[in-house]
């Protein structure tokens, strides 16, 4: 599943971009220095074959759904975690440019999430192990199961990790974990299957194929758990770094942590977090103070008044009658721009007509 | 069929990022970096908040008109992107069920707002990634990010995997249009089939890629591309950056909605 701009807040964004294009450098260092420049066109051309297999659809046994490759965890048996997290990368890129998958901000997430996991830990640390002696299609299939599950469950977390932390969502952690996983631990199972099969295919049909790939590769996957342990350990300092800082400085996000804490009841510190808001939420309205509706004594007295989670009427009235007023002022507005530009513009550019 | 289409969209964007207009014409870096710019000050309202994304709607709107971008062919393709971002969002309105306002008396709850408030930054965002490729072409975008600073290795891989994308596409085109002639109701759809196509569309792959390497040896690849752009940073990406960059200030740090409504109020009255 695919992060999404519109739930993340800048600093989580920000935080798993930097993380990725840290990832990105790497790999990035690492091929060059280990491989000949025949991997380039290599990489280039398997990465439009992934792109071109995730639109194939099948049929899911049993269900009447269609699934479609992932291809995280084929890449990384194929040409080695490095050139496959590159790939990876920007089979997602493109993805986000041209289908909008996410959109730019996400695609750092994404990136991560679909592509770190089944390459860094899902392939060195339980496909290599377990196919290490001796390739048999038993094995084979034992392996991709169990490293795309890994794989995948690591990655949905993430999108829920990422989404509770941009506290854009109201999901409560517990329902957001059950939620996912088992939707992914579905297409685990399906992605598992692929992953064998289409690597069973190889090594029946050209092993040299798999044998050539493998050899070109002097790197071996051998990842040091601890440099992961650490990489990880300094990545959560960073993200709870920012993530502290800017609850901080945010009453929204100072409020929704105030939430998570004490439930929806009505005690005093969730009143006080609402009243935050207003105040934050007046001050910035105060643009030209003279004509706000002045609700704040009204409000006082509603504060010690009423007590009953529904009962927070009239927050602000006048607010949200002069911001509907003026949203649709707003729109008309920017869509007579809109035309204007396109009268001034006086299509100039003669109009292609299509043959039918 | 659904892949025809996705591959017929492909070539349309492409198509259209080699317009010759204003926004064509700036610099693909002024592009990529406004476009950040932008989605992260869209991104960075708080969840409860709508009427200040309201005045972003400007910028796909002037992007659209200035670069002559036709607008149903992307608002349908934002409207059928992934909706991980509204099945997420529809759920906040089960769980967050305080009246946040009262819009003429019918109370509203702050679930729905925020659910409000991401489906208008789910628009924004999309649409700003595709008016971004539909005005920018793709060579354009990698040079930009390489002159970022994006390591050499990875924008070659774009470039590649760029080109080869309509050269793979089609021979999938075909393999799956054999497959239908052969197959009837069901029949063929299932998992192994889907295995035997894949592992076969790999291993052609495979031998098409050691052809191309061995074609790029013969006309002296030394291990990079180079680019022949003829854009460079001028003054109008200097205006348009620095109007950009002031006009997403005042939208994000004045309440300019709330400032018209008001206004509009007082001549009411």
């Amino acid at each position: 599943m695919h992060m999404s701009d519109a739930l993340l807040s800048p600093a989580v964004g920000a935080t798993v971009w930097a993380g990725t294009l840290g990832t990105i450098a790497y790999c990035s260092k690492k091929i060059k220095e280990n491989l000949d420049e025949k991997m380039i066109p290599m990489m280039g051309v398997i990465g439009a074959f992934i792109f071109a297999a995730q639109m194939l659809n099948f049929t899911i046994p049993g269900t009447g759904s269609s699934g479609h490759l992932g291809g995280g965890m084929i890449l990384a048996i194929l040409l080695g975690p490095h050139a496959a997290f590159i790939v990876m990368a920007s089979v997602l890129t493109i993805q986000a440019l041209f289908f909008a998958d996410g959109g730019l901000l996400a695609l750092g997430c994404n990136i991560w999430n679909l592509g770190f996991y089944p390459c860094f830990i899902g392939y060195p640390l339980i496909y290599k192990p377990i196919v290490q002696k001796g390739m048999s299609s038993k094995k084979i299939l034992m392996a991709s199961l169990l490293a795309v599950f890994v794989g995948l469950q690591l990655g949905a977390f993430s999108v829920v990790l990422e989404t509770l932390l941009s506290g854009r969502s109201e999901l409560p952690f517990g329902t957001f974990v059950l939620l996912m996983q088992p939707i992914h631990l579905a297409i685990g199972v399906v992605e598992g299957f692929i992953t064998a099969g289409v690597i069973n295919f190889v090594k029946a049909a050209r092993p040299e194929i798999l044998k050539s790939i493998t050899d070109l590769r002097p790197l071996s996957p051998d990842i040091k758990v601890k440099k992961i342990v650490l990489t990880f350990l300094i990545i959560a300092m960073i993200t709870g770094g920012i993530v502290s800082w800017f609850a901080s400085s945010n009453p929204d996000g100072l409020e929704w942590s105030i939430e998570r804490v004490y439930g929806k009841t009505e005690l005093p510190e969730h009143e006080t977090g609402i009243a935050m808001l207003l105040k934050t939420l007046q001050e910035r309205t105060a643009f030209l103070p003279d004509y706000t509706f002045k609700k704040k004594e009204d409000l006082k007295e509603q504060k010690t008044s009423d007590s009953e989670a529904n009962a927070w009427p009239n927050v602000e009235t006048g607010t949200s009658v002069s911001g509907i007023l003026g949203s649709v002022m707003m729109v008309s507005f920017i869509v007579l721009i809109g035309f204007g530009i396109k009268i001034i513009r006086k299509k100039p550019i003669p109009q292609r007509e299509h043959p039918v | 069929m659904n892949f025809d289409k996705e591959y017929f969209n492909l070539g349309v964007l492409d198509t259209l990022s080699y317009k010759n207009t204003l926004v064509h014409r700036l610099d693909p870096r002024t592009k990529v970096i406004t476009t950040f710019a932008f989605i992260v000050t869209v991104v960075s309202f708080p969840k409860y908040e709508i009427a200040g994304l309201i005045p972003f709607l400007l910028f796909p709107v002037v992007i659209f008109a200035l670069g002559d971008i036709p607008v149903w062919f992307i608002l349908k393709k934002v409207l059928v992107v992934s909706v991980f971002a509204v099945f997420i969002g529809i759920l906040n309105p089960l769980f967050d069920t305080h009246i946040k306002y009262h819009f003429l008396t019918f109370p509203v709850s702050g679930g729905w707002v925020s659910f409000f408030s991401i489906l208008l930054k789910f628009f924004l965002t999309m649409c700003s990634a595709l008016l971004l490729i539909s005005t920018t072409s793709f060579p354009g975008i990698c040079h930009a990010l390489r002159k970022l600073g994006v390591p050499e290795i990875f924008i070659s891989q774009l470039l590649f995997l760029y080109r080869y994308i309509f050269v793979l596409m089609e021979e999938t085109l075909r393999m799956v249009r054999a497959k239908d002639l052969r197959s009837f109701g069901k029949k063929g759809q299932g998992i192994s089939i889907f295995i035997n196509l894949v592992g076969t569309l790999f291993v052609k792959t495979i031998e098409r890629a050691e052809r191309i390497y061995h074609a790029m040896l013969s006309r002296g690849f030394t291990g990079t591309i180079h680019f022949v752009l003829k854009e460079g940073f001028g003054k109008k990406d200097f205006v348009f950056m620095s109007v950009t960059g002031i006009t997403l200030f005042i939208f994000r740090a004045y309440d300019i909605v709330g400032l018209i409504g008001r206004l509009a109020e007082r001549m009411f009255n």
